[in-house]
C-alpha cells in the first residue's frame, strides 16, 4: 500500500470530494488579504528569529539567526601570513560557483576574449540549477509581454523589487530563452515548435517554459557541454573561503581551499563574479530544504567580509510543497508546474483552502495556517503534519498520460517508495528553497564592491521580498549574461595592483571589540550531518 | 516540518531496528530504513565527493552492492536507495569519459553526425550492460542502436532522463561513452530538428525594434501606490486557455499613457 492506513481516511475524503472541486473557483486574495495572511503565518514574520548584524557594511539588517552566526564567524584564512605575492592562477573574470549563473558568465566572460577561471566547491553543475523543475519564465505568448511580466515580478516581490532589475529581467527573457534553445536545450514543444508552457504562481499569463520535470537539469547539461567546448579552465572542489581587495578597495581575486588537499591558494583576478548560490543548507528556524549539498551562504559571508551592501536577507523564500512523506525523501521539490497543470492543495477534510497559483509566500502562508492555526493536517505515523497535493487530478483534467510526460523525475522518485503519484496524492509541507534577497547589484551585476560582480540566488533585488517560481532559472542567465559580459570588458581597463586582506582584519577587529561572535570559521563550506544529525527530519 | 512535540523529533529511529551492512569492506550497523547516505553520515562519514543534490538528479552519489547469497551487482543512487542487510557497498567518485569539444554552430543535424563525432559507436557489442547499470533505468542499448542508426531523435528521447552519472561508461566493454554521446544527440535535436517557434521569433523582433522600452520605462518610474493599482486590474488567463483572448490586448500600455 502507498500510505499507511492511518493516511487512507483522508485520502478517501479527498478523493470524494474531487468531482466538485474542479469545478469549484477560488477567487485570488486582494493586497490587503496577502499581508495579512503573511504576517500572520509566513515563517519569516516569527518572533525571536532574526537579529541585527552589528558589524561591517550592512551593520543595522535584520537577518536570520543562522546567518548571523556566520557573519560573526572568522575567517579560515591566516590573514597576518597568507602570501599574496604569489597566485597559483591568475584570471581576466574569476568565476566563483559553477551552477547555471556561473557558467553562463564565464561562456559571455569568453566570448568577450577574457581569460576566464570558473571555481566551484563540487563538481561543476552540481547547483541549485540542476534541482529546479518547472522551468523558465519568458513572455513569449501572443497575448504576454514584457510589461506583464514585470507587473507579475513586482507584485509577487510585494512591490519591493529594485525596478531596475525587474526591467533588464523582463526584457531579456525571451532573448535568453532563445539562446538556450540554439545551444541545444530540449524545451518541451508542440508539434508546430511553440513552445508547452504553464502556469507558476502569481503569473496573469501561462510563461513557464519547461524540460519536462527536469528543467534545470536539462540546462545544465547543455552549459556544462559548452563550457568544455569554449575551454574554459574549471577548479572543482576548489571552495572560495575569501575575497581579495586591491590598495582602493576593488575586488582582485579569491583565496580557495582545495577540499581534496586542504591546500589554501590565491587566484588573482581583473575581476570576480560570484554565483555562488543559496543558503538552503544552513537549515533557517531547522527547516528542511530542497536545495543542494552545497548550499551553505558561502558567498554571501565572503562579500560580506569584503564591504558588499546586501537587501532583502530577511526573506526567505519556502516553497509551499516539499515533501513531508516518506521520510526518505524528506523536502524533495515537488514542482509549482503540478499546481500549474491544475492539482489541488487538499486539507484532511477534503477540502481546498487556497487559490494554488497564489505566489509562493502566500501559498506556504496558507499550508501553515492549514495546518498549525486551524488543524486540518494530515499526521503521518512518525509525527509530522502536511497537506495533500491532489497529483491525480493533473491526468483526469489534462488528460491519463500527462504525468509520465510532464513529471518523469518525482514520478520515479515516488514510485522507488511504493508511491503512484497518478493514483494517490503526495502529502506536502513547506520546505526552504530559496533567498529571495543577497548581495545588491545594478543591472550589470555589479555589487557595492567595484569589479564585485554578482549572478543568481546570491544577488538580491530582483525578486524583492518573494521569487516567483520560473524567475530563478532566469536570472541566473540574464544576470549571468549581463555580468559576463561587463566583467570581462572591465576587465581590459585594469592593471596590476596590489592585494591586501586588509578588509579581513578590519572585521575581526570589530568582531572582537563588540566581543560577538561563537568563534565559528566561517564560510561554512559543507553542511555535518554525521551521527545522530543524520536522523533527524531537518538533515534530508 | 511541522512537529507535533519535540520527541518525534527522531522519526527515522522510532522502532527500527539495527542492521548491518559494510561500507568499502567495513561493519557497521545502522538503522534499517535510512538511505544509504544517511546510513553512511549516521556512522561517521562527512561527504566532499559522491554527494549533491540529495534529490536523484545529480548523479554524485552511484552506489554498487552486493548482498549474501547473491551473484548480481545492484547499482542505485545512494541518496535514493535504503540500505539492506548485510549490503557490501562502493562508491565510485569519477568517471573517465570520452568527450569531445564541438561547436553547434557548425556540426548539422545529419543522421551520420554522431558516428562523425563519436566513430567508437560501432564498437557497441550490444551486451546490454549499460541498460542493467543505468540507476535511472534508461534503456541505454537501444539509443546506442539508435545512434548508430543516425536516429537522432529517437536518441535524445530515450536518453532524456540521463543524470551523466556515467556509470554506463564505467561498464561498456566496448569502451563506449553512452552519456556524452547522448548529451550530442539532444542538443541536436534541441537545435536542429525540433521547430522553431514562430511566436518567439516575433517576440524577439518586438524587443529589438524596441517596442516595449516605454511601456517598461513607465513602469519603472511608477511610485508603489500607482503600480499596485496597474496590479490590481491584470487580467487572469483562464487555465483552459483553448479560444481565450484578453478582454484588453494593450493593457498595461493603454493606462499609462
Amino acid at each position: 500500500m502507498a500510505y499507511p492506513e492511518s493516511m487512507m481516511g483522508s485520502i478517501k475524503r479527498l478523493e470524494a470530494t474531487r468531482e466538485k472541486r474542479i469545478e469549484q473557483q477560488i477567487p485570488r486574495l486582494s493586497l490587503a488579504e496577502r499581508e495579512a495572511l503573511l504576517k500572520r503565518y509566513h515563517p519569516d514574520y516569527r518572533e525571536g528569529v532574526k537579529r541585527e548584524i552589528q558589524v561591517g557594511v550592512n551593520r543595522g539588517e535584520n537577518i536570520p539567526n543562522e546567518l548571523a552566526d556566520l557573519f560573526e564567524g572568522e575567517s579560515m584564512v591566516d590573514v597576518d601570513h597568507f602570501d599574496l605575492s604569489n597566485p597559483k592562477y591568475e584570471a581576466d573574470v574569476l568565476v566563483v560557483g559553477g551552477g547555471g549563473g556561473g557558467a553562463t558568465a564565464s561562456i559571455f566572460a569568453r566570448e568577450k576574449g577574457a581569460k576566464v577561471i570558473l571555481a566551484t566547491k563540487l563538481r561543476i553543475g552540481d547547483s541549485n540549477t540542476i534541482m529546479a523543475e518547472g522551468g523558465i519564465q519568458a513572455a513569449t505568448s501572443e497575448y504576454d509581454s514584457p510589461a506583464l511580466h514585470y507587473l507579475d515580478t513586482m507584485g509577487g516581490g510585494g512591490f519591493h523589487n529594485h525596478p531596475e532589475l525587474v526591467r533588464a529581467l523582463a526584457h531579456d527573457a525571451p532573448l535568453m530563452l532563445d539562446w538556450l534553445t540554439q545551444l541545444g536545450v530540449m524545451f518541451d514543444r508542440r508539434p508546430d515548435g511553440e513552445y508547452l508552457t504553464s502556469f507558476a504562481g502569481g503569473q496573469c499569463r501561462r510563461r513557464v517554459h519547461s524540460a519536462a520535470d527536469y528543467s534545470g537539469l536539462e540546462m545544465m547539461r547543455v552549459l556544462r557541454d559548452e563550457l568544455f567546448a569554449r575551454e574554459i579552465e574549471i577548479l572543482e572542489f576548489t571552495s572560495a573561503i575569501e575575497l581579495v581587495l586591491d590598495e582602493s578597495g576593488r575586488c582582485a581575486g579569491a583565496i580557495f581551499l582545495n577540499l581534496d588537499t586542504r591546500e589554501q591558494f590565491l587566484v588573482k583576478a581583473k575581476t570576480v563574479i560570484l554565483a555562488t548560490g543559496g543558503i538552503g543548507r544552513i537549515h533557517i528556524q531547522n527547516f528542511p530544504t530542497t536545495n543542494h549539498y552545497g548550499a551553505t551562504a558561502d558567498g554571501l559571508v565572503i562579500a560580506n567580509r569584503a564591504g558588499a551592501k546586501m537587501v532583502f536577507l530577511d526573506a526567505t523564500q519556502f516553497h509551499p510543497t516539499g515533501t513531508a512523506y516518506p521520510e526518505q525523501i524528506l523536502g524533495l521539490l515537488v514542482s509549482e508546474a503540478f499546481r500549474g497543470w491544475s492539482a489541488h492543495l487538499v486539507n484532511g477534510g477534503g477540502e481546498r483552502f487556497i487559490n494554488e497559483l497564489e505566489t509562493r509566500d502566500i501559498t506556504s502562508s496558507a499550508v501553515i495556517r492549514e495546518v498549525t492555526g486551524r488543524k486540518r493536517g494530515i499526521e503521518t505515523p512518525t509525527g509530522m503534519v502536511g497537506v495533500w497535493l491532489d497529483t491525480p487530478l493533473v491526468d483526469i483534467v489534462k488528460g491519463v498520460g500527462t504525468i509520465n510526460r510532464i513529471f518523469p523525475h518525482l514520478f520515479h522518485r515516488f514510485k522507488s517508495f511504493g508511491i503512484d503519484i497518478t493514483q494517490f496524492p503526495v502529502l506536502v509541507y513547506p520546505t526552504q528553497h530559496y533567498q529571495n534577497g543577497g548581495i545588491e547589484i545594478d543591472i550589470n551585476g555589479e555589487s557595492t564592491v567595484e569589479n564585485l560582480f554578482v549572478a543568481g540566488e546570491a544577488s538580491g533585488g530582483v525578486h524583492g521580498r518573494n521569487r516567483l517560481g520560473g524567475n530563478s532559472l532566469l536570472d541566473i542567465f540574464v544576470f549571468g549574461r549581463r555580468a559576463g559580459i561587463t566583467a570581462a570588458l572591465r576587465s581590459k581597463e585594469i592593471n596590476s595592483r596590489r592585494l591586501t586582506l586588509q578588509h579581513v582584519r578590519e572585521y575581526h577587529d570589530a568582531l572582537k571589540e563588540l566581543g560577538i561572535g561563537k568563534k565559528l570559521k566561517a564560510p561554512l563550506i559543507l553542511p555535518d550531518y554525521r551521527f545522530e544529525r543524520a536522523l533527524t527530519r531537518v538533515h534530508q | 516540518m511541522s512537529r507535533k512535540s519535540k520527541s518525534s523529533e527522531k522519526g527515522l529511529t522510532e522502532k527500527n531496528r539495527l542492521v548491518p551492512i559494510y561500507i568499502f569492506g567495513k561493519r557497521y550497523e545502522v538503522p534499517e530504513n535510512l538511505t544509504i547516505q544517511k546510513a553512511m553520515e549516521y556512522v561517521g562519514y562527512q561527504f566532499v565527493r559522491n554527494c549533491g543534490c540529495r534529490g536523484g538528479i545529480c548523479g554524485s552519489c552511484v552506489t554498487e552492492y552486493r548482498t549474501p547469497g547473491s551473484y548480481k551487482l545492484k547499482i542505485v543512487l545512494a541518496c535514493q536507495a535504503v540500505v539492506e542487510p548485510e549490503m557490501q557497498l562502493t562508491q565510485i567518485q569519477f568517471v573517465p569519459s570520452h568527450k569531445e569539444a564541438y561547436d553547434l554552430d557548425i556540426l548539422r543535424g545529419d543522421d551520420s553526425v554522431l558516428v562523425k563525432v563519436y566513430p567508437e559507436l560501432l564498437r557497441c557489442v550490444q551486451c546490454n550492460t549499460c541498460t542493467r547499470v543505468c540507476p535511472q533505468e534508461i534503456d541505454v542499448m537501444s539509443y546506442i542502436a539508435a545512434a548508430m542508426r543516425g536516429d537522432i531523435k529517437e536518441v535524445a528521447q530515450l536518453s532524456f532522463e540521463c543524470i551523466m552519472c556515467g556509470t554506463c561508461a564505467s561498464k561498456c566493454p566496448a569502451e563506449l561513452s553512452q552519456h556524452q554521446i547522448a548529451l550530442l544527440a539532444r542538443r541536436i535535436y534541441g537545435r536542429y530538428i525540433l521547430l522553431p517557434s514562430q511566436n518567439l521569433q516575433r517576440r524577439i523582433r518586438e524587443i529589438e525594434e524596441g517596442k516595449y522600452e516605454s511601456v517598461l520605462d513607465t513602469l519603472v518610474k511608477l511610485d508603489t501606490e500607482g503600480l499596485k493599482d496597474i496590479y490590481s486590474q491584470r487580467e487572469q488567463e483562464p487555465q483552459d486557455t483553448s479560444g481565450w483572448k484578453p478582454q484588453n490586448e494593450d493593457f498595461p500600455g493603454d493606462q499609462l499613457t
